[in-house]
């Protein structure tokens, strides 16, 4: 019986590790070659957008490039917390607004951009610039516009934004302009209207590089908050309109105008609206100048493959014919001059007759102190949670002492 | 070899059964085996040594526990024990040792890495020059550039400038062939791509010429360094000014004016992430006023959650009370959803314009439930309220089941009130059992972060501090937004308060358990 028993325990051991046996081989192999594939962080959308230009350069060139999808919101933290320890990506797919931050944490590597950043339009190639070196190469550029519903009006004669909710509400619709909102309101779309009166964000130098100075405080600011307050009283604005209620909104016909960015078209199409693209009117006198960001491809400082990454991103993606393709696969305003001059579709023109005058994200570190901030600040503001200049004062201060801080 | 039959008393005292359980624990203990060993190839494979020691030690402890004759209570405790060190001490570990350090934005990495990173950001193309198409060859082991440059092949390598060879070929502007070297294809280069770009080769004698350098193996561009790494002295330099950047104790190199070079690194700091909060003038306030707040809302979500619970549990305890079971089966429904959802449906309608209780309940009333720090405070402990008393209605209504019916007729005799039997008669036996789950509660609202952060993510903000903090935000929540809400990331600071936190809530169980213990002695 004894005997019976080892025996038995001899084969079960036996079995456990024959099992691991054949799992071992497949691993052992994985691991082996780790060069020769470069890895691309995108999101879903830029997923489908840039698998023609990958596979055009694998066929040129050999090299396979492989395009892992990531939630928008993820690149950037994710790519500062997984390069120092060596299993980054080679490269990702970004919008240009976390580059200082990038920059200050040592995980992007600088390009040799230099000759071919005449090439491209210059606000493009300046977001792509940080304290005197290239990071990344720009593949498009967008910005928010005013987009109108030619079914429920045929012109806009407004010159100012008054001028323009009291068209839309002649319309006679449930909104007159739908701006999108939510829990945290929304800056981004609401800054052509900020800096209409003055209150931009940073201080610019003269070459139209960011301080780290806040210029949203002060009298312009609280001109600007004032306003906000005005247009969360008349319900022109309304925190419970986020961006997905807004869209359906415009898709379904209750509202005249919306200001949104190019990634609300393809909706529009969908369901079969004429539209037409304007700039953005002037809320408070000056001129209204939109953000513009810039959707950039950067290495990693720590990739394992630099040259082949530079050579696909410095002599490939800057070629007319990648920007070319690029732009037949996403309809985003090609960052390239020759690629944007061959652009005829009214709706790109449209969007950048918009962003003509807008300015460029800042990039600088301090910018993510402000974000958290400013959003939830202009809710309240909205909502008629908070007397808007005692709100504004704070929120100016908050985020002088989160720059001080950090 | 002498057969012993089954008979033999020595045998049957000593030899084990072959049961079916035995069988069972065969598979277990072999499964476990198999899946241990795979994690020992892998880890062997891809070099990662701390994992394959823990699997090691893993792998012999579990087979020594199962196949050990004496080992009883290891082999209840052992699967536990395992996870918990995995999940729970390592994790504590590698935080205790994160909140020495200053881990966060800024200082990122390591000091190799942020020098390699300062020099590499700091190297510009120099002025005026030009691009070359370039020709990267080998001999053995070593590297070198060729360029073509007024139809003359030049060829440099680290150690030698860029110099004119004879014998060498070249078509228009690209070098074909070089004499005593092998010229790399995209394939070579592609196999020995750190070595390309980091090789530099100077254009002359003179340093100022700079030094040509290559980041996609084709093209070939001059470079200076502005700021040059000093091995010897541990500094940088800048070439235009002399400035000398010395490292610091926070983890930068800093000039002697103040300018600091980034990115840094990690570095230990000792005891200052701790300290942090206190002598930060700006924090130092709000802070307090989070560690009151903390401990007063698991205080009071304990007693009131417990009045509730055991004061309904009593009720419906009484036997004259019909459909009992109809009541505890919708007392229990708020338990039943869960807490997220409960917390996010209970923000919508204390919204102070367009929620259900002002324009409802209240008839259109602007009560700042959630926008005013006291009325936030309150809305959280009653939402807490809502959320956490069925729990204690299901135990208390188990404990008063175990409380003797004798005792309480006695009472009834002896001529006491209703109140003075459920003072003293009913709550001490029902203390009894429910006093360590008491403690648990306090522990878990201690650290109850999706309540808050759901409801009012951390209520309305603190004007003037430095970290997105409000007037509801408890410790932990607190430590959310410094991690990862509050702009620049400061994974040191965050890391040092979680210890805090679980210094405080350990010592608080502890004396809780030891008093709940003396509460058994009835």
């Amino acid at each position: 019986m004894t005997m019976r028993r080892s025996i038995m325990m001899v084969a079960a051991i036996g079995a456990a590790i024959t099992l691991t046996a054949c799992a071992a081989p497949a691993d052992g192999g994985s691991s082996s070659n780790p060069d020769e594939k470069l890895t691309l962080w995108v999101d879903p959308n830029r997923y489908v957008e840039m698998q023609p230009l990958v596979e055009a350069y694998q066929e040129e060139s050999g090299v396979e490039i492989e395009l892992v999808e990531k939630a928008v919101e993820d690149i950037g933290p994710d790519f500062v917390a997984q390069v120092p320890t060596g299993e980054g990506p080679d490269m990702i797919i970004s919008a240009h607004d976390g580059l200082g931050e990038w920059v200050k944490n040592g995980v992007v590597a600088p390009i040799e951009f230099g000759d071919k950043a005449d090439d491209f339009l210059p606000v493009a190639a300046a977001g792509m610039a940080y304290d005197g070196q290239y990071y990344g190469v720009p593949l498009a550029i967008e910005n928010v516009a005013l987009v109108r519903n030619n079914a429920l009006l045929s012109d806009t004669k407004a010159t100012t934004f008054d001028e323009l909710i009291a068209e839309g509400a002649s319309a006679g619709t449930e909104f007159s302009v739908l701006i999108q909102q939510g829990e945290a309101s929304d800056p981004y779309h609401m800054y052509p209207l900020q800096t209409s009166f003055g209150a931009p964000v940073f201080k610019q130098n003269a070459d139209g590089s960011y301080t780290n100075e806040l210029a949203l405080g002060g009298d312009a600011g609280h001109a600007w908050a004032e306003y906000l307050a005005k247009l969360g009283r008349d319900g022109t604005l309304d925190i419970a309109v986020d961006g997905a209620v807004a869209g359906q909104a415009f898709g379904d016909g209750k509202s005249p105008y919306i200001i949104t960015g190019p990634w609300g078209i393809p909706g529009m199409q969908e369901a079969g609206i004429d539209f037409t693209v304007l700039p953005v009117p002037s809320a408070g006198g000056q001129p209204s100048q939109p953000f513009v960001g810039v959707s950039g491809i950067f290495i990693s400082a720590k990739s394992k493959n630099p040259v082949l990454a530079n050579d696909f991103v410095v002599n490939y993606l800057t070629t007319e014919a990648a920007q070319d393709l690029l732009y037949e696969t996403s309809k985003r305003s090609p960052a390239l001059k020759a690629s944007a001059d061959k652009v005829t579709d009214p709706i790109i023109a449209g969007f950048n007759a918009a962003g003509a005058e807008g300015a460029p994200m800042p990039a600088i570190p301090e910018m993510s102190a402000v974000w958290g901030f400013w959003g939830t600040t202009e809710a309240q503001i909205i909502d008629g949670q908070v007397d808007p200049i005692a709100g504004w004062d704070a929120l100016v201060q908050n985020i002088q002492a989160a720059i001080d801080a950090g | 070899m002498a057969f012993r039959t089954s008979t033999d008393p020595a045998l049957s005292a000593r030899g084990r059964v072959l049961s079916a359980g035995f069988f069972v624990k065969l598979a277990l203990v072999g499964l476990a085996d198999a899946f241990g060993l795979y994690g020992v190839l892998t880890a062997w494979a891809i070099g990662q040594w701390a994992i394959l020691a823990f699997l090691v030690a893993v792998l012999i402890l579990v087979n020594w526990a199962y196949f050990s004759r004496r080992a009883v209570a290891a082999k209840y405790l052992i699967p536990g024990l395992i996870f918990l060190f995995a999940y729970q001490i390592f994790a504590m570990g590698y935080t205790g040792y994160v909140a020495f350090t200053n881990y966060g934005d800024g200082h990122n990495s390591t000091k190799e890495d942020a020098i390699a990173q300062i020099s590499e950001q700091n190297e510009v193309r120099l002025e005026g020059s030009a691009t070359y198409p370039l020709t990267v060859l080998a001999q053995g082991d070593q590297l070198a550039f060729a360029i073509v440059d007024d139809g003359d092949v030049l060829l440099g390598t680290a150690d030698q400038p860029l110099d004119e060879v004879r014998g060498a070929e070249h078509q228009g502007d690209d070098v074909t062939s070089v004499p005593g070297w092998q010229t790399l294809q995209f394939v070579d280069i592609a196999s020995r791509q750190d070595e390309v770009v980091a090789l530099r080769v100077p254009m002359s004698d003179d340093p100022a010429d700079g030094s040509l350098r290559t980041q996609d193996g084709s093209t070939g561009f001059v470079a200076v360094p502005v700021l040059q790494y000093d091995e010897e002295s541990d500094t940088f330099v800048d070439t235009r000014d002399g400035t000398v950047y010395h490292v610091s104790d926070t983890g930068n190199f800093v000039s002697d004016d103040g300018k600091v070079l980034t990115p840094g690194w990690r570095v230990g700091v000792g005891f200052a992430n701790f300290t942090s909060f206190v002598t930060d003038a700006r924090m130092a306030g709000p802070f307090a006023e989070i560690f009151v707040w903390t401990f007063a809302f698991a205080f009071l979500s304990v007693v009131t959650t417990f009045a509730l619970g055991i004061f309904l549990a009593v009720t419906f305890n009484d036997s004259r009370l019909r459909s009992r079971r109809v009541y505890r089966s919708l007392l229990i429904l708020p338990y039943a959803f869960p807490g997220f959802l409960s917390a996010l449906v209970w923000a919508g309608m204390l919204n102070d314009r367009f929620g259900y209780i002002n324009v409802v309940l209240f008839g259109g009333a602007d009560i700042p439930w959630l926008t005013d720090p006291s009325l936030a405070k309150v809305s959280i402990i009653l939402v807490n309220l809502w959320l956490g008393f069925p729990y204690m209605f299901l135990i208390c209504t188990g404990a008063l089941q175990a409380v003797p019916a004798d005792l309480v007729d006695a009472a009834r005799i002896d001529g006491a009130g209703r109140w003075g039997i459920f003072r003293n008669v009913t709550l001490p036996f029902v203390m009894v059992s429910v006093a360590p789950l008491l403690i648990a509660s306090f522990a878990f609202n201690f650290n109850n972060f999706a309540l808050i952060y759901m409801l009012t993510g951390g209520g309305p903000n603190f004007v003037g501090t430095p970290y997105v903090v409000g007037h509801t935000d408890i410790l932990i929540s607190m430590v959310y937004s410094v991690a990862f809400e509050s702009g620049s990331k400061q994974y040191g600071v965050a890391s040092a308060l979680s210890l805090l936190i679980f210094v405080l809530v350990g010592i608080i169980s502890w004396v809780g358990f030891r008093r709940a213990r003396r509460l058994e002695e009835i």
